[in-house]
Formats: C-alpha cells, structure tokens, sequence
C-alpha cells in the first residue's frame, strides 16, 4: 500500500514536471531543424543558430544592449541597495517599515502598471526614447534595489552588531569597520542580490518594453517578431540559448543558498554542541 | 558618522523620483486634463463598451487560472513537503526554477507547441483523426497563464507545508483522526497563509498580463492589459491607459485585502481550535 502511494506521489511529481519542461523542450528541439518554420521537423541543422547571428536577424544591437544593461543596472543596484540596506539596518523600527513598504512597491506592482509609470516619468523629465540605453539603465537599477535591499537585509539582522562595535574599540573608523568587518559578514546576501538582480534584468520584459524607446532588448526583439503569426526556427534558438544562460545562472543561485543554510544549520548545531 | 545616514541618498533621491513620482504621474494623467482635475476618464472607462468587457475578460482568466493553479500546484507542494530534507530541496528547484525564467519565452515554447502543424494539432490528429486549432482562442491563454504561473503558486505553498510543524499531523493521527480527516482539519488550515499567498501572487500578474493575450489571443482575447498597452504604445493616449492603470492598482488592492481578512479570520477561528 505505502509503495503505491509513493508511486502515485512520483507519478503527479513527474506529469508536474512533464508539463513544466515539455514545452521548452519541443522550442528547443525545434531550434535543431533544418525546416524554416518552427512547426515541422526536417531533419537536423544548426541552420537556425546561423540565422539568428546572420545580419537578417540584427541580434548584435539588442544582445549588446541587454547585457550592457544587465552588467551595468545590477551593479549599480547592488552598490545602491547594500548602502542603503545598512543604514536602514539601525533605523528606528517606524521609519524603517515605512520605506520598506515603499521599497516593495515596484516587487508588488504588477510589472505593466510600474512600465507604464516609468514611462510617463521620463516623459515628464525630459528623458526622451532616443535615450533609450539610459531609460532602461535607470528602470532596471529601479526594480533590481528592492531585490537586493531584501537580501542583504536579513544577513545584516543574522550578523551581531558588536562585531562593528568591537572593530571600532580595537580602533577601526567607521568606514573600516564597515569594509574589514560588516561588509565581509554580509557577503554572501551582497552576491546573492547581485546574481539575482543580474538575471532578473536579463529577463525583463514588460518594463523594458514600456521604457526602452528607440533601444530594443533581446526580449523586446523576440516579442516583436513573434507576436504575431508564424515564427521563424531563429528565435527558437535565440529562446533556447536565452533558457541555457539564465537556468544555468539561477541554478548557481539557488544552490549556493541551499549550501549556505545547511553551512548555517551545521554550524548552528556545532555552536550548540560546544554550548 | 552615524550609520543611518548611508540610507539617505536612496531615501530622498532615488525612492521619491523613481518610485513614488512616477506613480503619482500615473494618478495625475487619469484626474487631470490640462492641469484641471476632472472625472471624464473615470466615467468614460465605466460607460463606453470598449473597456469592462476586457475587464471581465481579465477577471474570469485570472481567476480560472488562480482555481487551476492551486489545485494542481497543492498537491505538488504537498509531496514535496512530506520527502526527505535534502532531496525536497533539489527537486523543489525543478518547480521554483521556471519562476525566475522570463515569460515571454515560456508563452512563445507554447505557442510553438499550439500552432497549426504544431506537436498540439499532431496529438489530437493522432487521438480523434482530426487536428484540433487553439490557438488564438481563450483555451490558449488559460493553458499559458495556468503554465506561465503554476510556480507561483507551488513555491509559497511549500514553504509553508515546509515550515509547518509535524507535531500538529502525529497529534491528529494519534487521537483518530482519519486520513482525510487530518487533512481538513489540520493541514487544511494550517496552510492557508501560503494558500493566500499563492493565490495573489497569481492572481494580480494574470490579470494584468498583455504579453500572452498578445502571443496566443492574436488579438482575439481581448484583457485589460493589452487594452492598457494599445493606449499607451499605439494610440499614444496616456490619459485612457493611466485610467486603466489605476483601476488595475484598484483591483490588485481589493484582491490582497480580501486576502487578508482572510487571512484573519482563519487565524482567529484557529486560535479557538486549539
């Protein structure tokens, strides 16, 4: 009976997971055709790859433009979130809820509503299309602080703050302290938040599409051309290579925090011992 | 140098500008014309035809999507919750993964499979000697926004199942409660703050998707999203889109407050339970 059961708990896991990869695994497969629609199979070629980096296509551009933004917004984000993150650290607990709140905004906000607000901004400020490179820079740097505000966070509240304390008592200054003791401590939320923010503005879509103005990303790119009637083998590949770089990225980071809570737990359980 | 200070620059530079301005633009464009507030925009969208069908039509994916989500994504969480520690934590990354994975690629890997000629129309060609067409049709939305959302669902579940403490289950089991018994009576109510959780955070992104109405409703489907992104993209009329806008903020608000007080009201009515 219990072996049954557990079959029929493998089995539910394994159609779940069935219909969660099929699909992508058919666009894949079908980046391999030598057929120009991505409907039928016609035997194998990596004719689609060769397209897609073919003039035709004007991959060059947005790929740059992607990952210029990406490098760019997520370091930025970085640097402005951990700041902040530690200044709000010992902020009163009023103050510190309300920008909190504040901050979730753009996490909340459904993506269209936080484009369609941007935009409107940049119109208002002068920011126009033309500067494009620059809109999404600043859009990205937007909804990529929160991300990383709330993952240093709770490695600041983890780490003891008479650890900064006894840096200044052996004589640290101030900024010392913060660069030789806390900043080390908080590392891994800091990366952590980096390589988030990173494949998140890899990924976006909806806000680029809203602010981006005469620049296109690869997702804006992809999303203009297969909007609307049949679709070319090229953007399977361009959708395949897209899925290989980010789940190759979110797979480093969702191990990376699996190792670090069982690290944490296995010294938890040390400290204790010795307690 | 005090510490809170390194938090100022993001304060009252960068989190007024670049978070509270541009929602506050959004509120101006749809209360004002030139520079005069007015409520025309409000009662256009209520009393011209073309924007509560799309409404509706949000609405009632949404909310199917939300149904099909949480009773297919309850039982993944489930099982994940009673395995092993260390193996639920790999294999809960096969289903949190696609989460972070952009969704416009995963609406396109469908409309690959959906397409005419495509694996779709060659399985039920095989099945009933006819190749069936969705594409273009609501069925095509749902099955994408059910796929494109199922991990919001699975995630908030498991961690709570996860987190939920054992000791409750044995305790039913030990004083006769039947299977089926402990699950709605123990388990049941013990998760629904992860149930609430999962059902906003698919919830508000259905409803305001565009891309997939886009990519799989060929313009058939009408949702408030597209209808958000025509005004503002093509008939350059941010007046309209603004609108729209808020009433979408609206809709989210109304949704996540009911969550709450649902919320709330299970907590109290657990709280006699025990």
């Amino acid at each position: 009976m219990k072996k049954f059961l557990n079959f029929i708990k493998g089995a539910y896991l394994g159609i779940v997971v069935l219909f969660m990869y099929l699909p992508i695994a058919i666009m894949i497969f079908m980046s391999f055709t030598e057929s120009r629609s991505a409907m039928r199979w016609q035997g194998f070629s990596f004719g689609a790859y060769r397209k897609l980096f073919s003039a035709e296509v004007g991959i060059a551009d947005p790929l740059i433009t992607t990952l210029v933004v990406a490098v760019v917004s997520s370091l930025l984000a970085t640097l402005i979130g951990t700041v902040t993150a530690i200044g709000l650290h010992s902020m009163k607990k009023r103050p510190r809820s309300i920008v909190e709140s504040i901050t979730q905004l753009p996490m909340v906000n459904p993506d269209l509503v936080t484009g369609v607000s941007m935009m409107l901004l940049f119109a208002f400020i002068g920011l126009r299309p033309q500067l494009g490179l620059l809109r999404l820079i600043i859009a990205h740097v937007t909804f990529n602080i929160p991300y990383v505000i709330f993952s240093v966070m709770p490695k600041l509240r983890q780490s003891s703050d008479t650890l900064y304390e006894a840096a200044m008592d052996l004589g640290c200054t101030p900024i010392q302290a913060l660069t030789k003791v806390v900043i080390p401590d908080i590392m891994p939320g800091i990366v952590s938040g980096l390589i988030l923010a990173f494949t998140l503005s890899l990924d976006d879509f909806t806000i680029s599409y809203f602010v981006g103005g005469t620049k296109t990303n690869l997702s804006m790119l992809l999303f203009s051309k297969t909007a609307k009637g049949g679709v070319g083998t090229e953007f399977c590949a361009l959708s395949a290579l897209m899925f290989l770089v980010v789940g190759i990225l979110l797979l480093i980071v969702n191990i990376r925090s699996i190792r670090q809570e069982k690290e944490a737990a296995e010294q938890k359980k040390k400290v204790m011992r010795k307690a | 140098m005090k510490r809170v200070r390194l938090s100022y620059p993001y304060i009252f530079v960068w989190m007024p500008i670049f978070i509270v301005a541009p929602m506050l633009f959004v509120l101006y464009y749809a209360t004002f014309r030139n520079g005069s507030f007015t409520l025309d925009y409000v009662k256009q969208v209520f009393t011209t035809s073309n924007y509560l069908p799309a409404l509706w039509t949000s609405i009632w994916i949404a909310l199917v999507t939300t149904a099909v989500c949480l009773i297919l994504g309850y039982p993944v969480a489930y099982i994940l919750s009673t395995m092993k520690k260390r193996t639920a934590a790999l294999v809960s990354l096969l289903f949190i993964m696609p989460m972070w994975m952009n969704m416009l690629l995963r609406t396109f890997a469908w409309k690959i499979v959906l397409d005419k000629g495509g694996v779709f129309a060659s399985i039920t060609e095989f099945l009933t000697g006819q190749p069936s067409q969705i594409l273009y049709t609501p069925a095509a939305v749902l099955i994408a926004t059910i796929y494109d959302f199922l991990p919001f669902m699975i995630l908030p579940l498991y961690t709570t199942l996860m987190k939920m403490d054992k000791s409750h289950v044995e305790a039913a089991r030990d004083l006769g409660a039947t299977g089926v018994q402990t699950f709605t009576k123990v388990i049941l109510p013990l998760s629904v703050p992860g149930i609430i959780s999962g059902i906003t955070m698919v919830f508000v992104p259905a409803m305001s998707t565009f891309a997939v109405s886009r990519m799989l409703g060929g313009g058939k489907v009408k949702m408030i999203g597209e209808v958000i992104e025509r005004k503002i993209m093509e008939q350059n009329d941010p007046a309209i889109g603004s609108t729209l806008s808020i009433l979408l903020i609206i809709l989210v608000l109304i949704s996540m407050a009911i969550m709450n007080k649902v919320d709330k009201e299970n907590s109290s009515t657990g709280g006699t339970l025990w």
